[in-house]
């Protein structure tokens, strides 16, 4: 089990009770000794998203234009899906904007 | 401004402008570039010494375009036309009106009320501004056709643009032409902000987001309050003149993300540039002979709508004038259901309408029922069941739940063809638009 702050912005909000912040304790899958990106996302969706998981989702990872960064800094520098996290760990997503 | 002290006069500066390039009785002009004038007008900033005579002196010679001359643009040209960049290109194929007015800031009532093109309207007030630096205008779309042209007379790129297609085929051009860009978002309460391609290693936009997203937001669906694309485009044009002029340390593989109602701002870092990017990868797809024919909107478009809208029969849908002939003014009793959100609702609405946002309908066919056996009480006897219209902003969201509506059973459930917009257009000119 670790604990988590989780934050949704860029509008991802909204999917999650218009809620930005938000602190969880996440299971290890069974059998494992670290939770990774990809079993927080499935923790998600199952425990957090309300609405149009689609938005949110596409496959086993993030929609396009969602940014994950995790402790500030972008997923793809630490593994994607793979990146382990640990407790106190801040992961945020974060759809980009297009407006002018 | 009265009295400066009588500095200038020691570096003889009484003595009459040469009408064109001549010998100066002072020293300094003859490395940073800069006249009298100029020195005078930008003193506040050479007095900045991280900035100073040599930044100055290479903002005068540098050009920069801004793609977009709305929320984001108005403050990047206002800045940069005032802080002396020697040319500033503005593209843009929109005009000005009423509801831009908000966020802005260049351009005025008199240039909403006549319809002026925002190029001219925002190059009048730069030059209005500053009459010594020289604005282009590019009264046109930037489109993958035009890009490569556009981009390759400027030094830097500002995209400031307002939609995604927009977004890919400026980044792409200035990947092709060597640009570096500076680039910003406004929505809602929130920005962001990212300087791409700048330098060696440094991702573009693409690297960032090789897939376009689905469902992007728009500043005239989720609105945005007018001081947000001015804060993200005042940092815009700082990092464009730093990036102009080579100080500090540029917003590059790093984005900048602003949370207004919390005033947080965050700065957070990015990958590196993507060797499989299609715009800067080792194997690039996109180059100077594929850019112009890349369909940027079939792009954007390509992964389409995870939740495309119900097509409705000609039987399930009215128009505004029908349901004002047939209903409203034959005084039929009936049930108005408005699926915008309550925020919208509050603006304005129909008379009699019921506030139910599409996202709870589902939850509250119990509500359109009662709503129904009421208007029903006052049906007189024997008249069939009152009809329910479902109306939105502009028809799309009420298409949706008029379908819901009918599957739960409510089968005289219509749609309100264009909504409250179409409403106001045919039938009501004093139901406010927005």
């Amino acid at each position: 089990m670790v604990e988590i702050n989780l934050e949704f912005s860029g509008g991802l909000e909204l999917l999650f009770g218009d809620v930005k912040q938000h602190k969880v304790q996440v299971p290890a899958k069974d059998g494992a000794i670290q939770v990774l990106i990809s079993d927080l996302l499935v923790w998600i969706r199952g425990n957090l998203l309300k609405e149009r998981p689609e938005m949110f989702l596409k496959g086993d990872s993030v929609r396009p234009g969602i940014l994950v960064l995790i402790n500030d800094c972008d997923w793809e520098l630490c593994g994607r899906l793979a990146s382990p996290v640990e407790d106190g760990d801040t992961v945020v997503f974060i759809s980009t904007l297009h407006g002018g | 401004m009265a009295v400066e002290g009588d500095a200038k006069n020691e570096a003889g500066a009484e003595s009459e402008r040469p009408a064109k390039r001549a010998r100066f009785n002072w020293i300094g002009s003859e490395s940073h570039g800069l006249d009298k004038p100029q020195v005078e007008r930008y003193s506040r900033q050479l007095l900045v010494p991280a900035f100073g005579v040599a930044g100055q002196g290479t903002l005068c010679c540098a050009s920069i375009l801004v793609v977009g001359a709305g929320g984001l643009g108005s403050p990047v040209l206002l800045y940069l036309a005032a802080a002396g960049v020697g040319t500033l290109g503005i593209a843009d194929d929109d005009v000005v009106e009423q509801s831009n007015l908000h966020r802005q800031v260049i351009h005025t009532e008199a240039a909403a009320e006549a319809g002026n093109p925002k190029t001219t309207s925002a190059k009048e007030a730069c030059q209005r501004i500053n009459s010594s630096i020289k604005v282009v205008e590019h009264r046109t779309r930037f489109t993958a056709a035009n890009a490569l042209d556009l981009v390759r007379p400027y030094d830097v790129i500002v995209d400031a643009s307002d939609n995604v297609a927009t977004r890919y085929v400026v980044n792409d051009a200035c990947v092709v032409a060597g640009k570096p860009l500076v680039s910003g978002a406004a929505l809602g309460m929130e920005g962001q902000l990212a300087v791409y391609h700048d330098r060696p290693g440094a991702p573009c936009y693409r690297c960032m987001f090789p897939v376009p997203p689905v469902g992007a937001r728009r500043c005239a669906d989720a609105g945005v309050l007018g001081v947000v694309p001015g804060i993200i485009g005042s940092l815009q044009a700082l990092e464009a003149i730093k990036v102009a002029t080579g100080i500090g340390e540029p917003l590059s593989a790093r984005m900048l993300i602003f949370d207004a109602l919390t005033t947080r701002l965050q700065t957070v870092k990015l990958r590196g540039r993507s060797a499989t990017c299609a715009a800067c990868g080792d194997q690039p797809t996109i180059t100077a002979e594929t850019l112009p024919s890349f369909d940027y909107a079939h792009f954007v478009s390509a992964d389409t709508d995870p939740s495309p809208l119900p097509v409705l029969s000609a039987a399930e849908s009215v128009s505004c004038a029908a349901y004002k002939a047939r209903v409203v003014d034959a005084g039929r009793p009936h049930v108005v259901v408005d699926v915008r959100e309550a925020h919208q609702f509050a603006i304005a609405a129909l008379p009699g309408a019921i506030s139910i946002p599409l996202k709870h309908l589902v939850n509250r066919i119990a509500d359109v029922q009662a709503a129904v056996a009421e208007a029903a009480a006052r049906c007189p006897a024997e008249s069939a069941a009152p009809d329910v219209y479902v109306v939105c902003r502009r028809g799309n969201d009420s298409k949706i739940g008029t379908r819901l509506l009918r599957q739960k059973g409510i089968g005289n459930a219509f749609n309100l063809t264009g909504g409250v917009v179409a409403w106001a257009d045919e039938i009501d000119p004093s139901f406010p638009t927005y």
